[in-house]
């Protein structure tokens, strides 16, 4: 760790100040990346994380507070300017044109590659790219963006930032990079963090994964309500001591299920297969996992459509859907968040096909306690919550339905410590009563909490784990064989 | 002050502003003579392009790519049809009525049946249908003018205090589209399509029962209007639909719903629809002739397309 005469900072906030309406999303922030580090940025939704990011690449200005490039004081801060000064952006909502393929976006992004031949050019970088942090990655730079799976997009964004033409990258910001990555894949992307950082570049790493922030990071500053709470080299932190400083609840050590035996309750969904046919019974957990994008999303779906009605509404649904990609099926980016809580549960808060609004407020009310969204008001937009909040207004939609099995998408994204800790609980909770969960998760803690995991390999199931079974090592093995178990 | 504030801020509030100005500047032109029948005028005239705006909104709602084409042919069909169908016998009103209606449900399910099972777009399943509906219309009517049996022409034209009772109809259809798509698990289903269609199937909402409804809806309020407008207007002509093509789209443009779908807007058709007669009162007032004045139409929505997309980029 170059912990020598630190060299001057690459960038500098001083006492940033932002506001949107009444929320105060900066209060008086301070911090400064120096060139060959890796600054690791934690803290809860809504700790003001993604304003920080979207002032250094230039795209929000603070109300007060100094912002200082290479030392010199931005006065109009500008994302061209930023771009130019080589600061890179991957965001935890995915920014790529779903209708242009992987080579037409580098396009975008790389606005010198002008003129004939630029495909070949945007081509090369992006390829390159690709190749250096995630070899042997499978994706076709001709496809469409929209045609790739979430966790494609995710690696073909992460190349992007790190890709050269004639402007280097110096400052690469990863907002929760991770997220729809797994574990190889977020391996293979850490190691280019540390490379790139040993090379001379800085790094901005925002994680709710704390094991990724605390092996690759130089320094950690934690923040909370719009200020840098705590700040020490990440050597000084253990994972407990993260958990303290960030104001959470440390989970039990090895949080492990207690081995529920289920094999004698009641089948409530059934998909046969001649192979790995799949069941899920009444009050289980039951994990999708494998490596990412090898069709778990899709088979989430599938079920979902084939057990909801799309001409009539079921009078009894029984299924409910969490979406992870929550910009493609999740939120209704018009609505209020009480009405995107209400709408799966509509069925149940109506009076002759009438709205009931004193029992939507009642159970969205409910929700907001048992969830704990954080908003003074279940009729602001749900644009205005953080993007953690959005995906607890998932939840509470789905589990605020009658179904009796709900369907998760690796719903988690971006989705802070504590609030996961609390979401386990009440699916738990949920669980204990009978209600049954189908997980699909690109997090292997999250995997072990399943009862019985299935492991999908290129669109099909391969292989079936159960209690003692379910574990990183087994599902490695079955995912990359395909004829374990 | 803060009332004031508040109203400013309703998408509806502009088309009612405009419809006052140029009311206003109509009237001046006259002296101040005109101005309750220009009134009681716009009021009567427009009633046709509320009903079927109204239809158009809650396709447009639905999102990017939802239109309905065949609408001036489904005015044409229903009126012609109902008309025929009454053969100018009083006591064939209401069934009449339910002629008309038929055919609108029937237009409406082909309409969706051709997006949903050729997997046509919208515009495009539409306006096939628009061409097979004018044919039927134009076989069945051989260019003969149908007259309306006395009692309907009778209502359809007359009224209180000089109100037709076309405007009243109009005025009860818009309410209960109102409370529809304001209070109605029907109203949420089609504004959370509109916004998403794979969050809103994945919400558990039914999405092709909810289209289907909907562009049942619109044909229907499309028919009703045909047979109003056919008793209104002294008999079923061939073209009496053709300028509610472009009038159903405009007055939902104009009246604030959004064309990206998700949001709707109904006492904006009113304003809108009443601004879209009053322009052309006004253009004919100071004795302009018809092609200017459908270059002024055609100015004056783009005009306010862009004011519009400019006031929603503002908010965000």
């Amino acid at each position: 760790m170059p912990d020598s005469p630190s060299p001057s900072p690459l960038v500098e906030l001083e006492d940033a100040r932002l506001r949107f309406g009444v929320v105060k999303a900066l209060d008086g922030a301070t911090l400064h990346v120096r060139p060959g580090e890796c600054l690791g940025l934690v803290g809860h939704n809504g700790a003001g994380k993604s304003t920080v990011v979207n002032i250094l690449n230039g795209a929000l200005t603070p109300d007060e507070g100094v912002l200082r490039r290479d030392g010199q004081t931005v006065h109009r801060n500008d994302i061209n300017d930023a771009r130019a000064h080589g600061t890179r952006c991957v965001f935890q909502e995915l920014s790529l044109c779903p209708n242009l393929t992987v080579i037409e976006n580098t396009r975008i992004v790389h606005r010198d590659l002008g003129g004939f031949g630029w495909r070949k050019r945007a081509r090369q970088i992006i390829e390159d790219s690709l190749n250096r942090i995630f070899p042997g990655h499978h994706i076709d730079s001709q496809a469409t963006v929209g045609s790739l799976s979430i966790a494609q997009r995710q690696m073909v964004e992460i190349a992007m930032a790190f890709s050269e033409s004639s402007t280097r990258p110096r400052l690469v910001i990863l907002d929760e990079p991770t997220s729809s990555l797994d574990a190889t894949l977020a391996g293979q992307m850490l190691a280019q963090v540390r490379r790139f950082v040993q090379a001379g570049g800085s790094v901005i790493l925002i994680s709710h994964i704390l094991h990724e922030i605390l092996s690759t990071a130089d320094r950690i500053i934690v923040m909370k309500d719009g200020r840098v709470s705590v700040e020490r080299p990440a050597g000084d932190f253990t994972t407990q001591s993260l958990f303290e400083a960030m104001g959470s609840v440390a989970p039990e050590e090895g949080v492990t299920q207690q081995a529920r035996n289920l094999s004698q309750a009641p089948v409530v969904l059934k998909v046969p297969h001649p192979t790995v046919p799949f069941t899920a019974r009444r009050g289980e957990l039951v994990g999708l996992t494998g490596l990412s994008g090898h069709g778990q999303s899709e088979m989430l779906i599938d079920l979902f459509r084939q057990h909801s009605g799309n001409w009539l509404p079921h009078r009894n649904p029984t299924v409910a859907f969490v979406a992870g990609d929550r910009r493609l099926n999740g939120i209704f980016h018009l609505w209020s968040i009480l009405e995107n809580f209400a709408i799966a549960a509509l069925g149940d808060l109506t009076r002759r096909g009438f709205v009931d609004d004193a029992a939507v407020r009642e159970r969205g009310a409910a929700w907001q306690r048992r969830i704990e969204i954080r908003t003074q008001d279940m009729n602001q937009p749900i644009l205005s919550l953080s993007g953690g909040n959005q995906q607890k207004v998932l939840f509470a939609r789905a589990l605020g339905t009658r179904a009796p099995v709900v369907l998760m998408d690796d719903p988690m994204r971006g989705v802070d410590v504590g609030t996961k800790q609390e979401v386990y609980r009440i699916i738990r909770e949920e669980a204990a009563a009978g209600r049954t969960f189908i997980w699909y998760s690109t997090e292997m803690e999250e995997v072990c909490l399943c009862d019985r995991v299935y492991v999908f390999r290129e669109g099909a199931i391969v292989a079936e784990l159960a209690g003692s079974e379910v574990n990183e090592n087994n599902i490695l093995a079955a995912s990359f064989e395909g004829e374990a178990a | 002050m803060s009332a004031l504030a508040s109203l400013t801020r309703k998408p509806w509030i502009w088309s009612f502003v405009a419809a006052g100005l140029v009311w206003l500047v109509t009237v001046l032109f006259t002296g101040g003579a005109s101005a309750l029948g220009l009134t009681l005028a716009a009021l009567t005239f427009s009633s046709f392009a509320i009903i079927v705006g109204t239809g158009q909104m809650l396709v447009i709602t639905l999102g990017p790519g939802n239109i309905d084409l065949s609408v001036p042919a489904t005015m044409t069909l229903a009126g012609t049809l109902a008309l025929k169908f009454m053969a100018v016998d009083n006591s064939l009103i209401l069934p009449g009525l339910l002629v008309a209606i038929a055919i609108g449900l029937a237009v409406g399910s082909v309409n969706y049946g051709l997006i949903k099972l050729l997997r046509i777009p919208p515009i495009i399943a539409t306006l096939c249908m628009s061409f097979i509906v004018q044919s039927t219309a134009i076989w069945s009517n051989r260019g003969l003018r149908i007259k309306p049996p006395p009692a309907l022409a009778e209502f359809a034209t007359s009224g209180p205090f000089g109100i037709a009772n076309v405007a009243l109809v109009a005025l009860l259809i818009t309410i209960i589209a109102w409370i529809f798509l304001e209070r109605s698990i029907y109203g949420r289903w089609i504004t959370s399509i509109g916004q998403s269609m794979a969050a809103a199937r994945m919400a558990g909402v039914p999405v092709d029962g909810a289209r289907f409804l909907t562009y049942v809806i619109c044909a229907v309020l499309a028919s009703i209007a045909g047979y109003l407008l056919a008793s209104f207007s002294g008999g079923a002509a061939l073209n009496m639909g053709a300028e509610y093509l472009l009038m159903s789209i405009a007055v939902v443009v104009i009246g604030g719903t959004s064309v990206a779908g998700g949001f709707s807007n109904v006492p904006g058709i009113w304003g809108a629809s009443l601004f879209m007669f009053l322009v052309v009162s006004m253009l004919n007032t100071y004795g302009l002739g018809a092609g200017f004045r459908m270059i002024m139409t055609g100015i004056i929505i783009i005009a306010v397309i862009l004011l519009a997309s400019r006031r929603n980029t503002s908010l965000t």
